[in-house]
């Protein structure tokens, strides 16, 4: 089985983006490989936002950059309206991808130190030959956009702005090419909290004016909840749940969504609830959470990958990997021990939930080297 | 209050200005506070707000030299950390204080093994012999909750994850059981569900050993829920102190409020437009005159621009102290859209005597 399954796709709507069973993974020497996304799929709309969720190391980033080609994906399809991007010559890819563009993480070492910002924000335009006035007054309009004054900030250099400023230039930069898709990677985890909002609100706004689609690869449940309209969390390549992001905090039921809600400040009480997986989480030690990390990506875990941490974990974990089922109108997951409303469309998983309330979180471990 | 036994750690005034070719910069700008044995203190602000420094300069670690200037006073253990040599100061880190830095990858020698990390301060300070440091190391590890102790004495930083790291060097200030531990960002560099594990640890840690506790953070989220006190600083001035929960539940300063407002809730709905704080922070080698926070504030009048507000007592229902730089504090004024129960009849317009202590 190549991924976790396809049950969230939307065959019926017209995505703008579309990628299916992608596959990323990167050779270290003695032929061993990091398995960085394992068959991810997503479906991405005309004016939505997808969050992507989830720790370091769970493949969010390598996710981002296969969508855009840099580099491309091992396996699987990257469609942007309708046309496949993977195995484009380099020319080709240029021009199809440019209605695709990218904002990173640290903005300030993403932009050039040596040029100005106006240069800066035309080179996108410049590439395709733009040039003369029509250019600067696409710039000027580009940056009151982003909320910067032009004549402040025409001639300086990213080290005379603050990372907030840096982060409105890349911003800048991107819209410049008039994107339909926009891929944040982590955009504002560099940035304070107070310029955090800033640019949360920036990006938002900019969503509606320039009509795009967004996929928002962030660490932070309440900034990804605050932007997105879908949430996918990802654990070590693999999708483990999809959710709306309308209380999402509240309805999120994989045990590894719910560690991760937990884990934020004042998650705490949201988290323990009577819901049973939520309950059985609580009781976890921390101390004995603590000894748990992340399995390395070269060797990961039979099975589902979250098992060796997870508190639910059972023989059918280890043996069997769990394919996402969806559990509400547009609520996704992937683990054997969340039980399905009514009739449940895989039996084994049935039988799995039906004994998973009473089974105690008392053997973690089980199968686990 | 200053003749108190049982405070662990006094600040007076204490300023920390960098001399630098474009001018003076002054970090740290008169801050005062104090910390009693067992109680922890939180310390918020942006980047740029003099947090680390002043952590820094409270160690000892940043002193008068001809490129920085330090005045007023830091009493730790009934030593003036600013008026005694190096080598008396040095004699301090270890059993009086302990400092855990924010990045695990760059303040462990790459080059040392965990084990030796941990026997080196041992040996110095306790005078211990090889045999005693290892078996006290074996057990810092062990309390640190990091598992197969003995195997990872013998390993190499590289070979830990950052948690793993994290630990080791918590592990280290906690060798010669020092009675005032400052904490530097000290899960800022880590993943979010080994954050919760660390600070939970360091609040453990502190509870068995009656260890007062200083933690530094821009996150505002981590240190609400595990510090007795905040002190909200800006522009290298304390705002406000107080009570951890009346700051966050309400907050005098218009900073501090702003500032909680800023963050995204994980109750509120999707799409909720933030409330920003727009501007940014001021450059310090030019502060505004006045209040430091006038130039972003929703409230900023003419007086604001004039005159520096100082910290004032401004009453706290519980008794306690609460302290905010501000000439219209949110609550205590009564007639802004704060939270209005704990007001005191303090009256924004009467000048408060311009105490500064803390605590």
């Amino acid at each position: 089985m190549a991924g976790s399954g396809t049950a969230h796709m939307r065959p019926d709507a017209d995505p703008v983006l579309s990628v299916d069973q992608m596959v990323v993974e990167f050779p270290v020497g003695r032929r061993q490989v990091v398995h960085a996304v394992s068959g991810m799929n997503i479906d991405l709309l005309p004016g939505e936002t997808l969050g992507i969720l989830g720790e370091s190391g769970c493949g969010k980033s390598s996710a981002g950059r296969a969508i855009m080609q840099e580099p491309s994906p091992t396996k699987g399809s990257v469609r942007l309206q309708g046309t496949e991007l993977t195995g484009l010559r380099s020319a080709d890819l240029r021009r199809k991808r440019a209605r695709m563009q990218m904002i990173m993480q640290d903005p300030v070492s993403s932009l050039n130190p040596r040029r100005k910002v106006h240069a800066l924000v035309a080179e996108g335009l410049k590439i395709w030959g733009f040039d003369g006035d029509d250019l600067d007054t696409a710039i000027r309009e580009t940056l009151v956009a982003v909320g910067l004054d032009p004549d402040a900030v025409w001639d300086r250099r990213p080290h005379e702005l603050s990372g907030g400023q840096c982060q409105r230039v890349c911003i800048a930069r991107a819209l410049m090419m008039n994107p339909d898709v926009l891929i944040c990677d982590e955009p504002v985890s560099a940035l304070d909290v107070s310029v955090q909002a800033q640019i949360l609100n920036l990006l938002e706004r900019t969503k509606q004016n320039y009509d795009l689609s967004m996929i928002f690869i962030a660490h932070d449940v309440s900034v990804v909840k605050n932007i997105s309209d879908r949430v996918m969390v990802l654990y070590l390549g693999k999708t483990c749940e999809v959710l709306p992001s309308n209380d999402m905090h509240v309805r999120a039921v994989h045990p590894y969504s719910r560690t991760l809600i937990a884990s934020i400040p004042g998650g705490e009480e949201i988290a323990s609830t009577d819901d049973p997986v939520v309950g059985d989480l609580a009781a976890e030690k921390p101390q004995s959470a603590g000894v748990t990390e992340l399995p390395s990506p070269l060797n990961p875990p039979s099975g589902c990958r979250f098992r060796t941490r997870c508190p639910l974990a059972t023989d059918l974990c280890a043996a069997e990997e769990p394919e996402l089922r969806e559990i509400a109108t547009g609520h996704f997951v992937a683990c054997h021990h969340v039980a399905v409303d009514g009739a449940g469309p895989a039996a084994a998983a049935g039988a799995a939930a039906a004994g998973a309330d009473p089974a105690s979180p008392g053997d973690p471990a089980v199968g686990v080297a | 209050m200053n003749a108190n036994n049982d405070l662990v750690l006094e600040v007076n005034d204490l300023r920390t200005t960098f001399l630098t070719p474009r001018g003076p910069v002054g970090a740290v700008d008169g801050v005062s506070m104090s910390l009693r044995a067992g109680e922890t203190l939180g310390i918020v602000g942006e980047s740029g707000s003099g947090k680390s420094v002043l952590g820094r300069t409270v160690m000892g670690l940043i002193a008068d030299n001809p490129t920085t200037r330090v005045s007023g006073e830091v009493r730790i253990g009934g030593h003036d950390v600013h008026a005694i040599t190096p080598r008396e100061r040095r004699r301090l880190w270890g059993p009086e204080v302990a400092m855990v830095f924010q990045d695990p990858m760059t303040s462990l020698n790459p080059v040392k093994k965990v084990g030796t990390h941990i026997t080196e301060a041992l040996r110095l300070h306790l005078k211990l012999d090889k045999a005693e440091a290892h078996a006290r190391a074996v057990e810092l590890l062990r309390q640190v909750f990091i598992p197969e102790a003995e195997r990872r004495m013998r390993q190499y930083p590289h070979e830990l994850s950052g948690g793993m790291r994290q630990r080791v060097v918590i592990a280290m200030a906690l060798a010669c059981d020092p009675k005032l531990l400052i904490a530097d960002e000290p899960t800022t560099a880590l993943d979010v569900t080994v954050q919760k594990q660390i600070l939970d640890l360091l609040a453990t840690l502190a509870a068995e050993r009656n260890m007062a506790t200083i933690l530094i953070s821009h996150d505002l989220g981590a240190v609400e829920g595990r510090t007795d006190r905040v002190a909200v600083m800006y522009a290298g001035r304390t705002v406000e102190t107080s009570r951890t929960s009346r700051v966050f539940h309400a907050p005098e300063h218009p900073y501090a409020e702003a500032l909680l407002a800023s963050i995204p809730r994980l109750d509120d709905d999707p799409h909720t437009v933030l409330r920003a704080i727009e501007g940014t922070p001021p450059n310090l080698l030019n502060p505004p005159v006045g209040c430091r926070f006038a130039p972003r504030c929703r409230f900023t009048v003419d007086r604001c621009r004039t005159e520096d507000p100082a910290l004032r007592e401004l009453g706290d229902a519980t008794g306690a102290t609460h302290l905010a730089a501000c000439h219209f504090p949110l609550v205590a004024s009564g007639d802004r859209a704060a939270e209005s129960s704990a007001g005191e009849p303090a009256n924004a317009a009467a000048t408060a005597s311009p105490t500064q202590e803390v605590n």
